[in-house]
């Protein structure tokens, strides 16, 4: 990471000032941990988070060393440590380590022509959740809870994800977030309760909804690569996150059943099944696509 | 193909292998648990509701040896038929009535008449329905003589509902008083000679409506007089019966300060009570549920701890008595990698690492899989000085209680160490239904939206954090603390709220009181080990007020040190029973006790003036 941010001598000013986009997600997640935690302390363990980064390197490290004999660039496993250290709540501190050591194995374990398939903090969380969830819950503070904050860490996220290019992503899950929102509030407001789309709309006004918006949907390695797909992706998740959610407000599942902590966790869940559903299809589309190309020069 | 090729290809191969293996141990683990979480039966699938009691898991003798201690629930036995009534508030309140109307249960021990034996007050919250207070016979029965001693009808129509009540001496006549205080208006009720009160609320000073959830006796300028805090949760203008509009929610779950105001009422003698708050510097409008006067360094001057609702606990340092200022940051947030803002419902004082100082026990919520925020046991830092106090949060092992209510220290098997009981459970409905989901929606969303109930999901009789099961964590002294909870009988499911703790029965056994919101007032009697020693201290103010409240008292035994504290209000909306118990374990050799009277004088006993197995009543030396 040094590196990156230090351009070499002789170069003019304005590229010293120039900083690799490799590591504009571990800056701003860093920023918003850093500004969260002094903030208004938002941390459950602020142990727990330090040593589910220090656990997410640490396994980054043996298992690029074990399986391809290199040192790591760690900036990602840096995210998904962070990110786990954020969305994760405990009193403890062993789930912070576990689920960060989840997210890394699946990165090396579960791989498709070499690519990995699931968001590795998405499928840690989810792990957790399904295997501990007596011990566990997921990120459901305010910071601060000032409308001016929400709106400055929106405003700098998109700019930052925009730059990156990936804004379409996070556009496209957040409009049909609100869209299905309002969905929900015809329908069930009229039918079940008093659903309202303040109350549907409400969990997009949380910090949690934003670090999952902008660092789990646009996850570069675990979202195809098309701009069509990425689109159709967010698409689909947040597809799946209402469905998850009209289940939970018609069944109130019960504490501690799989269909209580998959509404209450919907999103999570709904990228769990989207993202690695939508890369198989794009694998097995250039796969075919691969073969054919073989066939026609044959 | 070289031979290092080979062995390149041979360790590719073997990799990949790993990889295949490794990748379906994983898969099979997550698929593993879904299908599990999805067979698994619902935690209270099966939950008979007419039998919440539960049945401990172990036979009292078994428990008796393993753990020191058993209880038993006998209020029934005892004469206690008592089920508490949740307020009815203004309709458009419906789709969250079981949330704002969650409080009311609260329990007190108190001697109100000399007998030696400490009875109980217990609160009912619905309009029209009364409180009681409960005569200790003295034969291990108890009696209900709320309309003979004049307290009926505190829930009248029109003056709104009981929360809670604290009892004290205010007028230094020998008799503790009582103050109810209510969403409403606040009753002061003084203690003719321990047969009679009378209603002497008119000529008090008292507010004429607020919303208290939490009040204390104390002599914050130490006068001598007993002063009192009155704090309030709801603003004060909100009349919770007849809303103006539904935009009376907190602003925020971690953040709000939009609660209601505190009144600090300056004893004036006579009966009279001016509200100093503003000129003594209290201008919290957080969500207090529980407060405790925290010795200083002086003791004449001690400090308030606030614990709050939906924000941060705040601490105001008492400035001589000419001031308090709010140093929360320093004796509390001194440490950036400390907890921050959560859900304090309890604060009570306990001692439980035998450190001669007393520690803080703030409750929270802790719900696996859905809210994590975890208790705080805040203790003095090492090396912080009285006057320089700073806490560091600690007690890993007494973080999660599930939704958590009051909370209580005491040496239950008298074994020398401070042992902690706590209630919990929010809202038992419907077991096949949870609100988790719906609370969820709402509870990291923007304050435009959690501020007005109307746009809070409807709760439609499901349940949240219902049907808890209770902690009783059994101390060590050292740090370690194990729940033992289901062994000794501490089984029920209500949803609890209150818990004081007594010695009801004089047999040297710290019993339980739980009060549960639309539930029935517990009463777990304590078999110790008889073994185990014990002393109980009763101390009486001459220069100070007549309680005591405020003395501290530390006993060197047996190569321990602990502090107690006589202490009007302690843990959620309850107070523990005025005389000071140590269990002292099985050959105990006490040092001394030092107390610290609340007018500065500093008293010593020596082992020749203190007696083992029994209450020592000690008058303040002049």
């Amino acid at each position: 990471m040094a590196q990156s941010l230090t351009a070499p001598a002789g170069d003019p000013p304005a590229r010293r000032l120039h900083i690799d986009q490799r590591y504009y997600a571990p800056i701003l997640v860093s920023l918003i941990l850093l500004v969260g935690q002094i903030s208004f302390r938002f941390l459950t363990s602020p142990m727990g988070t330090v040593l589910g980064i220090l656990a997410s390197i640490g396994m980054e490290i043996l298992l690029s060393l074990l399986f391809t004999r290199k040192m790591p660039n760690v900036a990602s496993a840096y995210v998904s440590g962070i990110s786990v250290g954020i969305l994760v709540q405990s009193t403890a501190v062993w789930p912070y380590m576990l689920c960060s050591a989840i997210a890394i194995l699946s990165k090396y374990l579960i791989r498709v022509e070499n690519r990995h398939i699931w968001n590795p903090s998405n499928l840690g969380i989810v792990t957790l959740l399904l295997l501990a969830p007596r011990y566990v819950s997921t990120l459901g503070a305010q910071a601060g809870n000032s409308f001016f904050a929400m709106i400055v860490i929106w405003t700098v996220g998109s700019i930052i994800i925009y730059r990156l290019k990936r804004f379409h992503i996070c556009f496209t899950y957040v409009i049909f977030f609100l869209m299905y929102a309002a969905m929900r509030a015809a329908i069930l407001g009229h039918y079940v309760s008093h659903e309202s789309f303040a109350q549907e709309a409400a969990p997009l006004s949380g910090p949690m909804y934003q670090l999952f918006v902008f660092f789990m949907i646009t996850d570069p390695k675990t979202t195809v690569n098309s701009w069509r797909g990425q689109v159709l992706v967010a698409f689909l998740v947040a597809t799946a996150e209402n469905l998850m959610r009209i289940y939970g407000t018609l069944a109130s599942p019960p504490d501690g059943t799989l269909g209580n902590i998959v509404a209450t966790h919907a999103p999570y869940f709904a990228l769990t099944l989207m993202g690695p559903a939508a890369n198989l299809i794009e694998i097995a589309q250039k796969r075919k696509a691969r073969k054919t190309q073989a066939a026609a020069a044959a | 193909m070289t031979v290092l090729e080979k062995k390149n290809e041979t360790s590719s191969a073997r990799s990949a292998l790993m990889q295949r293996i490794g990748a379906a141990l994983l898969i099979l683990l997550i698929l593993g648990a879904a299908v599990y979480r999805a067979i698994k039966p619902a935690q209270h699938q099966n939950i008979n509701k007419s039998a919440l009691q539960g049945t401990p898991s172990l036979p009292p003798q078994t428990a008796l040896q393993r753990y020191g201690f058993y209880l038993t629930q006998c209020a029934a036995q005892c004469g206690i038929h008592f089920v508490h009534q949740a307020p009815k508030l203004d309709p458009r309140l419906n789709n969250v009535m079981p949330d704002v109307a969650s409080m009311g249960a609260s329990v007190t021990a108190v001697d109100y008449n000399h007998s030696g034996w400490p009875s109980i007050f217990v609160t009912n919250s619905a309009e029209g329905s009364q409180c009681a207070l409960y005569r200790n016979n003295g034969n291990g029965t108890f009696t209900n003589v709320t309309s003979q001693v004049g307290l009926q009808n505190l829930n009248a129509p029109g003056t709104g509902v009981c929360m809670g009540a604290v009892w004290g001496d205010y007028d230094n006549s020998g008799y503790p008083s009582l103050l109810v205080y209510k969403w409403g208006q606040c009753m002061l009720f003084h203690n003719d000679g321990g047969s009679h009160f009378t209603n002497v609320t008119a000529s008090a000073g008292l507010p004429q409506h607020a919303n208290i959830n939490s009040a204390m006796w104390f002599d914050f300028n130490g006068d001598g007089k007993l002063d009192l805090l009155l704090n309030g949760y709801y603003p004060s203008h909100v009349n919770l019966m007849h809303l103006a509009n539904t935009r009376m929610m907190p602003a925020s779950f971690e953040f709000a300060n939009n609660g209601g105001r505190k009144y600090l009422l300056e004893n004036m003698g006579g009966g009279r009570f001016q509200d100093v708050t503003r000129q003594m510097g209290i201008n919290s409008h957080a969500w207090t549920l529980a407060c405790l006067a925290v010795p200083g360094a002086d003791p004449r001057y001690p400090d308030i701890f606030l614990c709050n609702d939906y924000g941060e606990s705040q601490y105001y340092k008492n400035e001589q008595g000419k001031k308090f200022v709010e140093t929360a940051q320093h004796t509390l947030y001194w440490d950036p990698t400390g907890p921050g803002s959560l859900s304090g419902m309890n604060a009570s004082f306990g001692d439980p690492f035998n450190q001669g100082k007393l520690s803080i026990y703030v409750s929270n919520i802790s719900v696996g899989g859905e809210l994590m925020q975890g208790n705080i046991l805040w203790t003095p830092k090492r090396g912080a000085s009285e006057s320089n106090m700073q806490y560091q949060a600690s007690g890993d092992q007494i973080k999660q209680g599930g939704w958590s209510f009051g909370a209580q220290f005491a040496d239950f098997a008298n074994t020398g160490n401070q042992d902690l009981a706590l209630t919990n459970g929010f809202y038992s409905g419907d077991p096949n239904r949870s609100y988790w989901y719906d609370f969820g929606k709402i509870d990291g969303a923007n304050y435009n939206i959690i501020s007005d109930a109307s746009t809070w999901p409807a709760f439609r009789n499901r349940s949240l954090a219902g049907y808890e099961r209770k902690r009783l964590w059994l101390g060590d002294g050292e740090g370690d603390f194990t729940n033992v909870a289901q062994m000794v009988g501490f089984t029920d499911r209500y949803d609890g709220r209150s818990v004081a703790v007594a010695d009801l029965f004089n047999n040297g056994c710290m019993d339980i009181l739980e009060a549960a919101q639309r539930g029935p007032l517990l009463l777990y009697r304590t078999t110790a080990a008889p073994n185990n020693k014990w002393v109980e201290f009763n101390l009486q103010g001459v220069r100070s007020n007549r309680d005591a409240i405020g003395a501290t008292l530390t006993l060197y035994f047996s190569g321990k040190v602990q502090q107690q504290v006589v202490a009007s209000a302690c843990g959620f909306c309850a107070q523990n029973d005025h005389r000071l118990h140590f269990g002292l374990g099985e050959a105990p050799s006490i040092t001394r006790a030092v107390i610290r009277w609340p007018s500065g004088i500093t008293q010593t006993l020596l082992p020749s003036q203190i007696h083992i197995n029994a209450v020592n009543n000690i008058k303040e030396p002049q």
